[in-house]
């Protein structure tokens, strides 16, 4: 029998400091063993990265900005399913998820295209401002938080709360403050940036230790993989990292998947403190930048979300390799200015 | 009883690496032969008794290193 063929599209080519997970997605579709692929990229900016790197990219699209609204996005996706006849779509950044939620049925329906992706209500109530709620509703230890939507609200926050606090932005961002004065700073940049409201959360000391796993949306963990950053960026962002032994974590992570019945992929962010108590940090309903270090310990996630979605019998994710790791490198890539001219004016490499 | 934590190895280079936390840690000779010594559950006293069979090394010496280096490896949650 041959193997089947998809085409895939993927956002988040931003190979940077902050890295978004395309390139990852991709080059774990790459090595799918169960199909072959021809990788469409969807890019925002005509200096992300991963629109040059030709041998993971066949082919680039300008997309709108995710305020461009659900019906201009659907436009350019139809536009961009008549040249490739796309059969599915990994939308990679928090900021975009919304949208493409609510596009799924008629993607689906309109141009046969397929997503793996949590529903809007599963999608909703993982928000960082609800999280605290979520996580007393099964049962998970979540630091407490408060939105605030002024910079006025702090004093009284935090007068509860005590220093240091983390000040958080509804996507992205984490500053940690010692004082008022430095929490209405960081309140102003990150509300600035990413609007409001902004998290105000309790502060715990203790290792980061995060999740990358997929559920099937039956309350099943497809795979999950533990890591623990090793050496972490002044963003936070993980530059070198190694799998675990965790069956505590792996645990809560089903546990997790059960209660929620989670369709696609996900990144939990934990805290594990001194005691070894695990605080749930933050849900992310997409795979991690680092998704391809859980492709090196044996899991190939983003195959295994492209196959359930496709119809195909997938089995869970029996183990992984423990003690991989993985070190991130930057590399400066030679381009031609033409290729950037293309991109810049048609929308399309 | 010291009990070494599960799936703990140290290889012959020194190199020690916890798979429960990602922690890694580098041990010289005595080091290593002291953690193997645990993992094959020898006691204290004897594993003292070997050191200063080995080493030349007074037992008040040899006791108190014993004792530092055990309470590194609870410091780093290496033992149960």
């Amino acid at each position: 029998m041959s193997k089947a063929s998809y085409t895939i599209a993927v956002t988040g080519l931003n190979a940077i400091d902050s890295p978004g997970p395309g390139l990852a997605v991709i080059r774990a579709l790459r090595e799918a063993s169960s199909f072959d692929v021809r990788i469409i990229g969807l890019s925002y900016e005509a200096l992300e990265p991963g629109i040059y790197m030709h041998d993971l990219v066949d082919k680039s699209y300008q997309v709108p900005y995710p305020g461009a609204g659900q019906e201009v996005l659907f436009e350019r996706l139809k536009y961009i399913n008549a040249v490739e006849n796309l059969d599915f779509i990994y939308p990679n950044f928090d900021a975009e998820l919304f949208n493409y939620i609510a596009l799924r049925e008629r993607l689906q329906k309109e141009l046969d295209i397929r997503m793996a992706l949590p529903d809007q209500e599963q999608f909703e109530a993982r928000h960082k401002s609800k999280l605290f709620e979520f996580g007393s509703k099964h049962g998970i230890k979540v630091p407490f938080a408060r939105a605030i939507y002024s910079a006025g609200e702090i004093p009284a926050v935090a007068a509860g709360m005590g220093f240091p606090l983390v000040v958080k932005g509804k996507f992205y961002d984490a500053r940690v403050a010692y004082t008022v004065e430095q929490a209405m700073q960081h309140f102003n940049k990150i509300s600035a940036e990413w609007g409001l409201p902004v998290l105000l959360q309790e502060f715990l000391h203790g290792s980061e230790v995060n999740v990358c796993g997929a559920g099937n949306g039956k309350g099943d963990t497809i795979g999950a993989v533990p890591m623990r950053k090793l050496y972490i960026t002044d963003k936070g962002k993980a530059w070198a990292g190694v799998t675990l032994d965790d069956e505590k974590l792996l645990e809560i992570t089903a546990k997790l998947v059960s209660a929620t019945q989670w369709n696609g992929p996900f990144e939990l962010e934990f805290m594990k403190t001194r005691e070894d108590e695990y605080y749930l940090i933050e849900i992310n309903p997409r795979f991690p930048a680092w998704c391809y270090l859980a492709v090196g310990a044996g899991q190939n996630q983003p195959e295994a979300l492209v196959n359930l979605a496709m119809g195909r019998e997938v089995s869970p994710f029996g183990s992984y390799e423990v003690g991989k790791m993985f070190i991130r490198y930057s590399y400066d890539m030679i381009v031609d200015i033409k290729e950037f001219e293309q991109i810049s004016t048609v929308g399309e490499l | 009883m010291v009990k070494i934590k599960k799936n703990i190895a140290v290889s012959d280079t020194g190199f020690l690496f916890n798979p429960m936390t990602g922690d890694s840690f580098s041990v010289n000779p005595i080091g290593q032969e002291i953690i193997r010594a645990f993992q094959e559950g020898k006691g204290e006293e004897e594993i003292l008794e070997e050191i200063l069979d080995m080493y030349r090394v007074d037992r008040s010496t040899a006791e108190k290193d014993l004792l530092d280096f055990k309470k590194m490896l609870a410091h780093y949650k290496l033992i149960d």
